[in-house]
């Protein structure tokens, strides 16, 4: 049977395969988004296969010598003849295309550049020797080359072969970083807690002093005190320097490409493996290893190694701390506007200026949290509560306080909006049934309306936390840095450091994707920050979601 | 407590009003919702106490407007002018010194459709007396199956007391806001058309409690079904368009009407 055009138009069909078409589109960006972010960020772990090549470009003028070359080939790409003329290298012109490869080489501090990009067809006697060895190190980047050599104070170990000598090396390692972890305690949080003892002992004879209540009690007491931490500190910094003394002891000597004999401390070096040599599971194992790092440590030479625990944190403690600001103020602003205030055009001319809040740019939200938060209320509680720390400002100063509060101002609109709404769907007759019992208009709003009005809060919420969770922009001006020296939640009475400057994802996406010194070695990362950010984001926003319907199946309202 | 003649339940033979003591008197009451919008025009009427009193009417008359003036539940109508006097037990319930909170709480009130909370059936009976300020779980227990008794509803959901009341059908949910109601012991309990949204078995249980409870409280009812109107009541009011019509026993009214308008009306015959 024939259907006629317009009857297969007026029948809907078309119509809904336009609407799937468009929800398709969607989910295909969405996942296609996810996938490029998983692949390019997460793929920067896995411990990939070592090579070992001769290289022997041509040169304009002469002949050209092989050079040896051990790296980790990371991508492809062809490239026009043209191009790579132009670029110094004479390459036969009527071949329109070449093929060329990233390879990351490490050695920085041998050779100056980590990544060299090489023409495919110049690669010869490729092999991928079982012995090579890749590490990470504490600074200079990665390192590829033969382990030649053990050294104990200077004096070489000697030892029979090539097994024993790595399993000897792989020994030591540990107890480097065995006692790296001491150091890193010792010097992170006990002479870390001294030192902030110290300062805050300053301060309260500072406060004393501008009290002029400094008798000379107070004084012999805070003399007292600073000469117990001098101790406590002295005995650390002894701890300390035998400690380092322990960990220079042994070295290791590697040779690099190109016959070049180098000598790496142990105490330098993070990981070590032999890719070449390792089976699947054992590459599964290191690369969970490196992803947990990348989780849980800090950050590394200008940002472009190592973890991004802090900003993580930064960006977690920040999205909470807005959203305890935002929920009360925004809930509270839209039951007055609601349910006390006379409907009218006031009502009405402010309804719709929260609105076209939520549409002002967050650039300026970011400008008025620091000319007002910081330059006017930070001065003022400075003055008011921290004048022992004057000159140097304590809420004066772009902290994780002003960013939340910020962050809270530019989400309030959101949280009103949704708020409204909820409470205009209340059914009239629960409010009533309660009037009707002998409930003031508070009591009905605090017992039946606000709890039944709760899930379209959690609404509002989330989408607050959505909006601010990805916001860096009003940051840079109020409370981000590139690197924090301290969490702002630590064991250090008070415990949480609303004043202190902090980390965080968006930020740090920008900061290793464009301020970095090292685009290659950090490109990666910023592919994985960026997938961290939104799972972050996700896993934030689907606890609220979580919540908000536990509240709905318990406030679920009456069928209308 | 008086005890109430069987007779008059079952309406055979008719009191006179002005014989009974006068639970609420209204008179000259006017109410506008807007200036050029006149809802109630000079209503007379006098409620008798631990009688069950009816309104009828067409949609529209005013019968629901002058219940919930007797709580006044129409204050919350914005723009809403009331002139005249109702008094409860001989008070003026519009005067300043009344607080409307427990005005309400004296006069309980039902409404058309079932409103339960969305907590718990105990929480529900027991939320009057927790807006009291009682807490006490001893009190709140008596209180709570107490009322339920009183509702016929205790046999049916005293296992699952802590259960949503959102999850009960609609007739026990009518009940449990009765239930509700009586709870903070009013002297007065107004229904608002009861048993409108409920099927016949419910409402029939609903008719049975309301001939129970009118022991202990005067019930004013709003009803659409003259058929309801002539089961459960002792009086009742025929209201057109805002003014009453007729008020007599209901025995009189049915058999008997005064008025034309009222006799059309019940026979059918209103256009």
């Amino acid at each position: 049977m024939r259907i006629s055009i317009s009857k297969w138009f007026s029948s809907g069909t078309p119509f809904v395969w336009f609407n799937a078409g468009a929800v398709a589109i969607s989910i295909i960006m969405v996942i296609g988004l996810l996938g490029l972010l998983a692949l390019r960020g997460l793929s920067h772990f896995w411990p990939a296969d070592v090579m070992q090549a001769n290289y022997t470009p041509p040169v304009l003028n002469g002949t050209s010598q092989p050079t040896e070359v051990i790296g980790e080939r990371v991508e492809n790409e062809s490239v026009s003849s043209q191009q790579i003329v132009s670029s110094g290298i004479p390459v036969d012109e009527s071949v329109p295309y070449y093929d060329r490869q990233l390879l990351k080489m490490g050695n920085r501090d041998v050779t100056g550049a980590d990544f060299a990009w090489l023409l495919s067809s110049y690669i010869s006697d490729v092999q991928y020797p079982e012995n090579i060895v890749a590490m990470e190190r504490r600074e200079w980047g990665n390192f590829y080359g033969f382990l030649k050599g053990l050294r104990e104070s200077g004096d070489d170990i000697a030892l029979e072969g090539e097994a024993a000598l790595w399993d000897e090396f792989e020994l030591r390692l540990e107890r480097t970083l065995d006692i790296q972890e001491d150091i890193f305690e010792i010097e992170k949080h006990q002479i870390g807690e001294v030192n902030y003892s110290l300062e805050r002992l300053r301060l309260k004879e500072r406060r004393l002093e501008i009290d002029s209540e400094l008798t000379d009690e107070a004084i012999a007491d805070i003399a007292q005190q600073r000469e117990q931490f001098a101790e406590d500190y002295a005995l650390l910094q002894q701890e300390l320097v035998a400690l380092n003394q322990d960990v220079d002891r042994d070295a290791a000597v590697f040779l690099a490409a190109n016959g070049a004999e180098v000598e790496i401390d142990l105490a330098d070096i993070v990981r070590a493996y032999r890719p070449n040599q390792m089976g699947v599971t054992a590459k599964i194992v290191t690369y969970f290893s490196k992803l947990g790092e990348f989780l849980v440590d800090e950050p590394r030479e200008a940002n472009t190694e190592g973890g991004i625990f802090p900003a993580i944190f930064g960006t977690v403690m920040m999205v909470l701390l807005m959203s305890i600001f935002v929920t009360p103020f925004g809930v509270v602003a839209a039951v007055y506007l609601r349910e006390y205030a006379r409907q009218g055009f006031i009502t009405q001319a402010i309804r719709i200026a929260v609105n076209n809040l939520a549409g002002v740019p967050s650039i300026v939200y970011g400008v008025f949290g620091l000319g007002f938060f910081i330059y006017i209320i930070g001065a003022e509680v400075d003055q008011l509560f921290y004048p022992e720390a004057l000159p140097a400002p304590t809420f004066g100063t772009p902290g994780l306080l002003w960013a939340s509060l910020t962050l809270a101002l530019l989400t309030v609109p959101v949280v009103i909006v949704a708020t409204e709404e909820g409470l205009a769907r209340i059914p009239r007759s629960v409010r009533e049934g309660s009037l009707a019992l002998g409930a003031t208009k508070f009591e009905t709003l605090w017992r039946v309306v606000l709890p039944m009005a709760s899930p379209a809060m959690m609404t509002g919420l989330i989408l607050a936390v959505a909006r601010a969770a990805g916001e860096v922009a009003p940051l840079m001006l109020v409370g981000v840095v590139k690197l924090a020296p301290s969490l702002p939640l630590d064991g250090n009475y008070p415990y949480l450091h609303l004043d202190q400057k902090f980390m965080h994802l968006g930020f740090h996406i920008y900061d290793v994707g464009f301020q970095s010194p090292n685009i290659e070695a950090a490109r990666p990362l910023v592919f994985a920050t960026a997938l961290l950010l939104v799972l972050v984001i996700a896993a934030l926003n689907l606890s609220a979601v979580a919540l908000r319907n536990k509240l709905r199946e318990k406030y679920k309202s009456l069928e209308v | 407590m008086r005890k109430v003649d069987v007779s008059s339940v079952l309406g055979s033979s008719a009191e006179d009003v002005s014989d009974l003591e006068s639970c609420i008197d209204v008179s000259k009451l006017n109410l506008y919702y807007s200036k050029d919008k006149q809802a109630l025009i000079d209503i007379d009427l006098k409620i008798p106490k631990q009688r069950v009193t009816a309104f009828i009417g067409p949609s529209g008359c005013g019968k629901s407007s002058l219940l919930r003036c007797l709580n006044r539940m129409n204050d919350l109508v914005d723009d809403c002018v009331i002139e005249g006097l109702i008094a409860l037990d001989g008070e003026d319930i519009y005067s300043k010194h009344i607080d409307v909170a427990d005005l309400r709480r004296r006069v309980g009130m039902v409404f058309q459709k079932p409103n339960p909370f969305p907590k718990s059936i105990y929480e529900n009976v027991a939320y009057g007396l927790r807006i009291q300020g009682i807490n006490s779980k001893r009190v709140l227990d008596e209180v709570v199956e107490k009322s339920l008794r009183a509702a016929a509803l205790w046999d049916e959901v005293k296992d699952r007391l802590h259960d949503s009341a959102l999850g009960m059908s609609g007739g026990q949910q009518q009940r449990l806001v009765i239930a509700r109601t009586i709870a903070v012991e009013p002297e007065v309990l107004l229904l608002d058309e009861p048993a409108s949204a409920l099927d016949p078995i419910s409402t029939l249980k609903i008719e049975e409690l309301i001939n129970e409870l009118k022991r202990d409280y005067t019930i004013v009812i709003v009803t659409h079904n003259m058929q309801q109107a002539a089961r459960v009541s002792d009086f009742t009011a025929f209201m057109y368009m805002g003014n009453m019509v007729e008020f007599d026993a209901t025995d009189n009214i049915f058999t008997n009407p005064a008025k034309k308008q009222t006799e059309d009306y019940i026979t059918g015959r209103y256009g």
